[in-house]
């Protein structure tokens, strides 16, 4: 028995999602009282590989193999059920982001694992075992039992924190068994957003809606995510204008986030928008009408025009920054 | 050429969500049905993609997993323009079980691209779709932005952390399409709502098996303390707050 986190690299680098993943499965196994098992498929040093051992784990099993390159949805999957198998694996752990969604429902069909996507937080019960997970888009939570031996858990991002534990993990090399079959897609073309924090990565983001009347007015947008290292977004409409880029989207229908603070100005908070934010730590609305349903899920409001309270915004952040 | 987009049945998104039953079932009382927008948004690719090829497709069906309630939405996508639709009848239990029904009414059906949206945005679940493809044993590919066909090639975009790939595919496979495969949803006319009645819309029985998971209740999230208001002319103050008692900042 065990848990198995499949920990995702960037250009083989690991990412704060992945260490918080290391520790949800760690914790997951103190419960279960087991161990934890982390997989990386691809090229990632050493040092990176061991890096998941301060968050828990107490082996890593490292895959590296040409034709994984770039995620192939069939391969990927096969190559997890079969270490899942070697490591009599009864719970396996992804994030929910978007490789977790290409590959914990093949796993879970391969193993006959029964999913719970989006989970919030460990199992509230381990006999049966149950677990929680946001649904109607964050309106409402859901608590699921898996009646399966076997379950595959994919996490909801920033929902459960990293814990830092000391733990010198051993490096196990696996080969897996692939065939051509497996890999029937192929990746022809690559384009990367460089330098930028990504919006499902940021710690803060600031947004803006139509109340920013155009596209000439997101310079304060902009600096404010700038001054904090993080990311910029904004409501459907703005994207539909093109006013903004189509991957700022936040909502329903666009990006799913959960940064520590969201501010969002100029944005009316319909339940469609709110829907994508409203798992962030921390709302801060701008918006000139004080009946505008964002005040109702936000953490702290201002009333009045965001053309001037931005800008005013910069100024008291540079201040702070100064003071230290 | 034979597409097949994957439908499901959801409470429209300016739902007020209630439960009954001590919070066991959520209440369907006075819900608007509508399409799942990511699968309103796969049909109209799909529409597009037939109009423009030519004939080289010949056909577009539509199918959903669900009761008897699930028969108006399934009407109206062939309204919109589907040709024909499956509903194989049975409650929707879990994606596992979804997918599995799924594949098993299409497994002779010689669908050569099956459509699914990435999420359904009642369950979230984010994974029939790529269900599907498992159980067909077919290759998938997930968060599709794009689908282009061009002389029986075939081009999807897919979205990745920090950028997108174009990729290429064998046939039959199975796209799971998000934001950006289709600009508007199409919206159903008079002719279309006409038609639909003739067109046909089989009801199939369930093949055996059970979910892997099941629903022992829900919860609303706590209600929210009130929103601390700051002056507007005070925005000092607000940042202030963020790194004093927030501690976000
Ligand atoms: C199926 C479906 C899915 C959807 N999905 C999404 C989604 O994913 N994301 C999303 O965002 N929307 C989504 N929508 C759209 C959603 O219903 C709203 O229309 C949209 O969120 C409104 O965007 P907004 O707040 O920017 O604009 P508006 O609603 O026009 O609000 C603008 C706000 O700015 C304020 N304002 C104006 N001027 C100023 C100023 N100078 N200073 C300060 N405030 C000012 C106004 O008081 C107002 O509150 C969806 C809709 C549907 C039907």
């Amino acid at each position: 028995m065990s848990v198995l986190v499949y920990t995702e690299n960037w250009d083989g680098k690991f990412k704060k999602l992945s260490y918080e993943l290391v520790s949800y499965a760690t914790a997951l196994a103190k419960e279960l009282g087991t161990s934890a098992t982390a997989l990386s498929i691809g090229n990632v040093d050493e040092t990176e590989l061991k890096s998941l051992g301060n968050y828990g784990a107490s082996k890593i099993i490292s895959v590296s193999d040409d034709r994984l390159a770039n995620l192939v949805n069939s391969a990927y999957s096969k190559v997890i059920a079969q270490v899942a198998e070697k490591e009599e694996a009864n719970v396996i752990v992804f994030s929910n982001n978007f490789g977790g969604k290409a590959l914990a429902p093949g796993v879970s069909v391969k193993l006959k694992a029964g999913l719970v996507a989006g989970v919030t937080a460990l199992p509230s019960s381990i006999e049966p075992f149950t677990v929680k997970k946001a649904v109607f888009t964050g309106k409402a939570f859901a608590n699921v039992v898996v009646k399966s031996d076997k379950k595959v858990l994919s996490l909801a991002r920033n929902s459960f924190g990293i814990s830092e534990t000391d733990n010198n993990a051993a490096i196990e090399i696996f080969t897996p068994e692939l065939s051509d079959g497996d890999f029937r897609t192929n990746v022809k073309d690559v384009t990367k957003v460089m330098g930028k924090v990504l919006l499902m990565d940021a710690e803060i983001v600031v947004s803006g809606g139509r109340g920013m009347k155009g596209p000439e007015n997101w310079g304060p947008i902009e600096e404010l995510a700038e001054l904090f290292g993080g990311a910029t977004a904004c409501s459907r409409p703005v994207s539909d204008e093109g006013w903004r880029p189509h991957t700022e989207h936040t909502g329903q229908t666009g990006k799913i986030i959960a940064p520590n603070l969201y501010i969002a100005a100029g944005i009316s908070g319909a339940i469609q928008h709110v829907a994508g934010v409203s798992s962030s730590k921390c709302i801060v609305a701008i918006n000139k009408d004080p009946d505008a349903p964002i005040f109702e899920v936000a953490d702290y409001g201002i009333v009045g025009d965001a053309m001037k309270v931005l800008p005013q915004m910069v100024e008291a952040v540079k201040e702070l920054k100064a003071e230290g | 050429m034979k597409i097949l987009v994957c439908i499901s049945n959801v409470p429209d998104t300016t739902t007020k969500i209630r439960f009954v039953d001590d919070n066991k079932a959520f209440d369907k009382n006075g819900v608007q049905w509508i399409i799942n927008p990511w699968d309103e948004l796969a049909l109209t690719r799909a529409l597009e993609l037939k109009e423009a090829s030519g004939g080289a497709i010949e056909k577009i069906s539509v199918i959903t997993v669900g009761t008897k309630d699930a028969e108006p939405v399934m009407r109206k996508a062939l309204a919109i323009g589907a040709d024909d639709g499956i509903r194989v009848d049975t409650e929707a239990k879990d994606a596992y079980y979804v997918a599995m029904q799924i594949a098993e009414a299409i497994k002779d059906g010689g669908y050569d691209m099956i459509l699914a949206g990435i999420e359904s945005s009642d369950y979230n679940g984010s994974a029939v779709g790529r269900m599907i493809a498992e159980f067909l044993e077919i290759p998938s590919v997930s968060s599709v932005s794009k689908i282009e066909m061009e002389g029986g090639n075939i081009s999807l975009k897919r979205e990745i952390d920090g950028g997108t790939e174009v990729m290429e595919t064998e046939l039959p496979f199975v796209a799971i399409v998000q934001k950006g495969i289709a600009l508007e949803p199409r919206i159903p006319n008079m002719r279309g709502i006409m038609m639909a009645r003739k067109k046909p819309l089989a009801v199939v029985a369930p093949a055996d098996g059970d979910a892997l998971t099941e629903f022992a209740g829900f919860e609303l999230p706590e209600a929210k303390a009130a929103c601390k208001m700051v002056d507007e002319d005070n925005v000092k103050e607000l940042v202030n707050l963020l790194h004093t008692e927030a501690k976000v900042i």
